[in-house]
C-alpha cells in the first residue's frame, strides 16, 4: 500500500546529513559543555556554531541571542512566564491572540491563576489576528504581547510586520512563536522588532529533544529552570549536544532549501485542494485559500455530515497519515480552541481534518489521497444519519445552503438535551 | 510497516472496518436518534420487533471509531433478546464484548445504549398493548 505522510506539522524525519552531523556527539564527543577540560570545550564550540545556525535562521544580529531549550513547548513556557515574572513590578497584564498554540494558552491560563490579568485578542473568520482590537488591548500595564507566525492548525500566517509595529510604538516586548513557521517561511526578528521568537527543529528535519529561544537582549526574562548557570544562567540543566548539532544543520540546510522547499510543496497544496474540491462534496477549506496568507504546507479541511476520528482512522488504514481538531480527537472531547475563534461551527469542526506536506509527498501521493479521501468520505457518509437526514431535508448544510431543514448544530442539541460546546 | 500499529484493539478496528448492521429499517417498530452532548456524536438504532423479541436492528452513527464499533456490536448483542432483556441492556455489555475502551471512549458504549433504549422507547409509544404486558412481566418479576 502506498504510505503517505500528510503531518508534517506534528514533526518530519531527520535529515540523512543531519543525523550523520548528530553521530559522533553521541560516543566521540561526549562532553558536557560545562567541563573545563579539552572534551567540554569541544562541545562547547559546536554550541556556538549551532547557535550561529540558529541566529541566521531568523535574522539575529548575534549567536548570543540564542538559548537551548529542551523543545517548543519549554521555550514558550520561559518566553511568557519568564517575561511575565521578570517584569512583575511594571505590570501584570500579557495579551495574546485567541489562536495560540496549547503551550502558549495554557501558560496564560496558569498566570490568571497566579494573580496576572490576560487578554486575548479575537481573529478573523480566515484566522488573522484583529490588529485594532491588538492595538487597543494594550495597556500601561501590559508587560508582553504573544502572537504566533503561522497558526499550528489553519496555516493562517499573521501579519507580522504590522503587529511588530504595533508593539514597538506601544513599547511592549513581543514574543512570537516561529513553530509553524521557521524553515519554511523567511523570518527576520529584526524587521517584526520581535523581543523573542522560539522555534523546534523538528519541524524542519532536525531532531526532537531541542527547543531554540530568541531572546533579543534588552528583553527582560527570569529562569524557569533552575540549577547551573548553563544558557547564560537562563535555562539550567545540561544541553542536549547531539540534538544542538543536528538543529543546527538543519536550520543551515532550511536556510539554503526554503525557496526550494516551498517550490515543492505550494503546487501540491494547490492541487490536495482543488482535487479534493472536487471530489468531495460538501467539503470546505479552513482559514486563507492557498496563497500570500496561508503557509504551502497546511490544508485545514472540514467535510460535512461526517466525523474527524473516523477520517483519520480510515486514512491511516489506507496509508496516510493526517491530524484532527474534532473533539473526538481530543482527550478533553472538545474541538480545536481554533476553529472555535474562528467561528467555525461545531459540526464542521467535528468534521475536521488537517493535512500538512513535506519534501517527501508527490503529484501521485496526492492523487491517491484524493481519491481514497473521496471514498472515505462516502463511506462514512453511508454510515451517518446526518447525511441520510441531509438528503431528506431534515437537516441543511452549511457550507452549501439548501434552505430546507434545520441547522446540524440545532438537530444535534435536540437529540442530546444540550448544544454541544 | 513491517507492523501495523492502531488506536483500538483489534475488535473495535475490525467492527469499525467492517461494520455490523449498519443502515435503516424501512419498517422499524422503533427508532431512536441520541446524541452525546459532550462531543457532539450522534446514533441513531431502528429495531424491528417480532413475538416480543428484537428481530433485527440497524444503526447509523456520526462519530468517531469507538462510536462506530460500539453501535455496531450493541445492534450485534440485542438481536434476539425480548423487550424486556433489552431494557436492561447496559452499556459494560459493548465494553466487555469490544474487549474494551480507551476511559475517554467509555460515552461512546453509552450512547449506544440510549439510542437503543430511545428506540424501545419509541416501539412501546408505538405500540401501547406491548408496554402493558411489558409492565406485566415486571411486576410478575417483583
Amino acid at each position: 500500500m502506498r504510505q503517505v505522510f500528510l503531518d508534517h506539522q506534528s514533526s518530519t524525519p531527520v535529515l540523512p546529513e543531519v543525523f550523520d552531523a548528530m553521530r559522533p556527539y553521541f560516543t566521540e564527543y561526549f562532553g558536557n559543555a560545562s567541563s573545563l577540560h579539552q572534551h567540554g570545550l569541544r562541545v562547547r564550540d559546536a554550541l556556538k556554531r549551532a547557535r550561529q545556525q540558529m541566529a541566521s535562521l531568523i535574522g539575529a544580529e548575534s549567536e548570543e541571542e540564542i538559548y537551548f531549550t529542551s523543545d517548543g513547548t519549554e521555550s514558550s513556557n520561559l518566553a511568557i512566564k519568564g517575561a511575565a515574572y521578570a517584569n512583575e513590578r511594571k505590570g501584570k497584564h500579557l495579551v495574546i491572540s485567541a489562536t495560540e498554540h496549547p503551550s502558549v494558552m495554557n501558560s496564560l491560563d496558569f498566570l490568571e491563576k497566579q494573580g496576572w490579568t490576560c487578554t486575548r485578542v479575537g481573529v478573523t473568520p480566515q484566522g488573522m489576528i484583529r490588529l485594532d482590537e491588538l492595538e487597543a488591548a494594550i495597556t500601561p500595564q501590559t508587560v508582553l504581547v504573544a502572537v504566533h507566525h503561522v497558526n499550528h492548525d489553519i496555516g493562517t500566517i499573521q501579519p507580522m510586520r504590522e503587529v511588530g509595529q504595533i508593539c514597538t510604538t506601544k513599547n511592549v516586548p513581543l514574543y512570537v512563536d516561529c513553530e509553524a513557521s521557521a524553515g519554511w517561511l523567511p523570518i527576520d526578528v529584526k524587521e517584526w522588532g520581535a523581543a523573542m521568537v522560539s522555534f523546534s527543529p523538528h519541524r524542519f528535519y532536525g531532531p526532537k529533544g531541542v527547543g531554540v529561544l530568541y531572546r533579543n537582549r534588552k528583553a527582560r526574562i527570569v529562569s524557569m529552570i533552575h540549577g547551573g548557570v548553563q544558557e547564560g544562567g537562563r535555562r539550567a540543566g545540561t544541553e542536549n549536544i547531539p540534538a544542538i548539532v543536528g538543529g543546527g544543520v538543519a536550520a543551515e540546510i532550511a536556510q539554503e532549501r526554503l525557496t526550494q522547499r516551498v517550490a515543492h510543496v505550494a503546487p501540491l497544496q494547490k492541487r490536495l485542494w482543488e482535487g479534493l474540491k472536487l471530489n468531495v462534496p460538501y467539503i470546505q477549506l479552513n482559514g486563507s485559500e492557498p496563497g500570500p496568507d496561508r503557509i504551502a504546507t497546511n490544508l485545514n479541511l472540514s467535510t460535512e455530515f461526517i466525523e474527524g476520528e473516523g477520517q483519520l482512522l480510515l486514512c491511516d488504514m489506507n496509508g496516510i497519515a493526517v491530524a484532527s481538531g474534532s473533539s473526538c480527537v481530543s482527550k478533553s472531547l472538545k474541538v480545536s480552541h481554533v476553529l472555535g475563534a474562528i467561528g467555525l461551527d461545531h459540526a464542521l469542526a467535528q468534521g475536521n481534518i488537517i493535512m500538512t506536506l513535506g519534501e517527501v509527498n508527490t503529484e501521485a501521493d496526492i492523487d491517491y489521497v484524493v481519491e481514497t479521501f473521496a471514498k472515505i468520505a462516502s463511506k462514512l457518509r453511508g454510515m451517518s444519519p446526518m447525511w441520510d437526514e441531509f438528503e431528506h431535508g431534515v437537516i441543511d448544510s452549511v457550507i452549501a445552503p439548501t434552505g430546507r431543514g434545520k441547522s446540524f448544530s440545532q438537530h444535534a442539541a435536540e437529540v442530546s438535551g444540550k448544544p454541544a460546546h | 510497516m513491517s507492523e501495523t500499529y492502531t488506536l483500538y484493539n483489534s475488535t473495535v478496528m475490525e467492527h469499525f472496518m467492517n461494520p455490523r448492521n449498519m443502515g435503516d429499517l424501512k419498517d422499524a417498530d422503533g427508532v431512536g436518534e441520541v446524541g452525546a452532548a459532550a462531543c457532539g456524536d450522534i446514533m441513531k438504532i431502528s429495531i424491528k420487533i417480532k413475538d416480543g423479541r428484537i428481530e433485527d436492528a440497524r444503526f447509523k452513527t456520526f462519530g468517531c471509531g469507538s462510536a462506530i464499533a460500539s453501535s455496531s456490536m450493541a445492534t450485534e448483542l440485542i438481536k434476539g433478546r425480548t423487550i424486556d432483556e433489552a431494557m436492561s441492556f447496559s452499556n459494560q455489555e459493548v465494553v466487555d464484548a469490544l474487549g474494551g475502551l480507551p476511559p475517554v471512549k467509555i460515552h461512546c458504549s453509552v450512547l449506544a445504549e440510549e439510542a437503543l433504549k430511545a428506540a424501545l422507547e419509541d416501539y412501546v409509544k408505538r405500540n401501547p398493548s406491548a408496554a402493558a404486558k411489558v409492565a406485566m412481566t415486571d411486576s410478575v418479576a417483583a
